[in-house]
């Protein structure tokens, strides 16, 4: 009875966590571990190629890019390697308010289910939204975004998988928009909007 | 008047007397900790409803005679997307392509990889086509095929838009019953 006491304690007390904090990660705010160059400068992650591992369950999703690849991770719970892993990529902050009514603005960072794999998750820069006109990149032609979608594309365009391959993406595959940079110390930040003007016209 | 005067300052005094007496910490010990427990149970509520089973209203024609036009309560399992689980035959609750505040009933008739035939417009003649439907998408119907907007309009579906799998009608009583794979 004496030594049950403190392990029954220290159960109810991590389940009350677990379930605050998933709760709280579905619905207000989360965190994600980046990995992939698709999104560089915006987000700099370590060069692609290190395992991101799918043991355990942690609070960090890890996203590992490998040139045109990207795959959803579960890091170990071991926390120097979770450490280590974590130092090498950008952690930014995940914020699900946006979803309540899917309003969203030109330019911001979303992340979002990929359309060829539920269980993938990939971080792009939402560059139309619904009933734009724009000029599909490299061509002469202008797509008109269907109702319900939108064009997501890299930042860095040599290393994205992005609408340019599997088109306009419906908005009830986006899972959350990056707000800010929170890991390194030195890349704390707003991630800032970037309209692309040029190319888009709205309707 | 003097002597209404001094029972009200007695009054008073009294007063300040009981308020300092309230049990005050106790009060907010307790309220906090009723406070708390609300919060998790509202957190465990979201969490079964997120990862296990929930429920949901459907109506509308476009599952009948599946699901009534009225509408019926449905309970929804959110196991068999996430483990992938899903068969053909399946009623699917899923965020429509076409607006993602708008979830809808229908049911699967294709997975990835197969080739689904269909009737261009049932109303209309017999003309069908066939489609393949590609990786990480699935081709979904509704039973009633005269009144229904499904893949036959805006194309296959992928897969992350489902949101669970209802099998069983809780609502009205005389319609409980589990929800067939009618193929």
């Amino acid at each position: 009875m004496g030594t049950l006491n403190p392990l029954w304690f220290f159960m109810k007390k991590s389940m009350t966590v677990a379930l605050f904090g998933i709760t709280i990660s579905d619905r207000y705010a989360t965190v994600y571990s980046l990995t992939g160059t698709s999104m560089s400068p915006t987000f700099t992650t370590s060069s692609p190629g290190f395992p991101g591992y799918l043991k355990g369950i942690s609070f960090v999703k890890a996203i590992q890019a490998k040139n045109d690849q990207m795959f959803i991770g579960y890091v170990k719970r071991n926390l120097s390697k979770l450490i280590r892993r974590m130092i090498t990529g950008d952690i930014v902050l995940v914020e699900k308010f946006c979803l309540e009514k899917y309003k969203f603005s030109r330019g911001d960072v979303i992340a979002f289910k990929s359309p060829s794999d539920h269980k993938r998750e990939f971080v792009k820069r939402l560059i139309a939204l619904p009933g734009d006109s724009m000029q599909i990149p490299d061509t002469s032609d202008i797509l008109k975004i269907p109702e319900g979608h939108c064009w997501v594309e890299g930042d860095n365009k040599e290393f994205s998988l992005d609408s340019r391959h599997f088109g306009p993406i419906p908005l009830g595959l986006v899972q959350g928009r990056v707000t800010h940079i929170i890991w390194p110390p030195q890349r704390i930040s707003k991630v800032e909007r970037k309209v692309a003007m040029e190319r888009v016209r709205s309707t | 008047m003097s002597t209404a005067g001094s029972r009200i300052a007695s009054f008073l005094g009294g007063a300040a007397a009981r308020f300092g007496k309230v049990p005050w910490r106790e009060i907010r010990e307790e309220a906090f900790d009723r406070a708390v427990l609300v919060l998790k149970a509202a957190c465990f509520v979201h969490v079964v409803n997120t990862y296990v089973v929930g429920i949901a209203f459907v109506r509308g024609p476009s599952m009948l005679p599946t699901i009534n036009l009225t509408g019926d309560v449905v309970a929804v399992e959110r196991v068999s997307p996430r483990w992938g689980s899903l068969a053909v035959g399946d009623v699917v609750i899923l965020l429509s392509p076409e607006n993602p505040r708008k979830t809808v009933a229908k049911r699967v008739l294709g997975l990835e990889g197969d080739a689904v035939t269909f009737l261009i417009d049932p109303a209309r003649g017999s003309a069908s086509q066939t489609v393949v439907v590609p990786g990480g998408h699935v081709w979904v119907q509704g039973d009633n095929i005269y009144s229904s907007r499904d893949s036959r309009q805006f194309g296959p579906v992928p897969y992350g838009l489902i949101q669970g799998r209802a099998f069983c009608k809780v609502w009205p009583p005389e319609a409980v019953g589990l929800i067939g794979q009618k193929l």
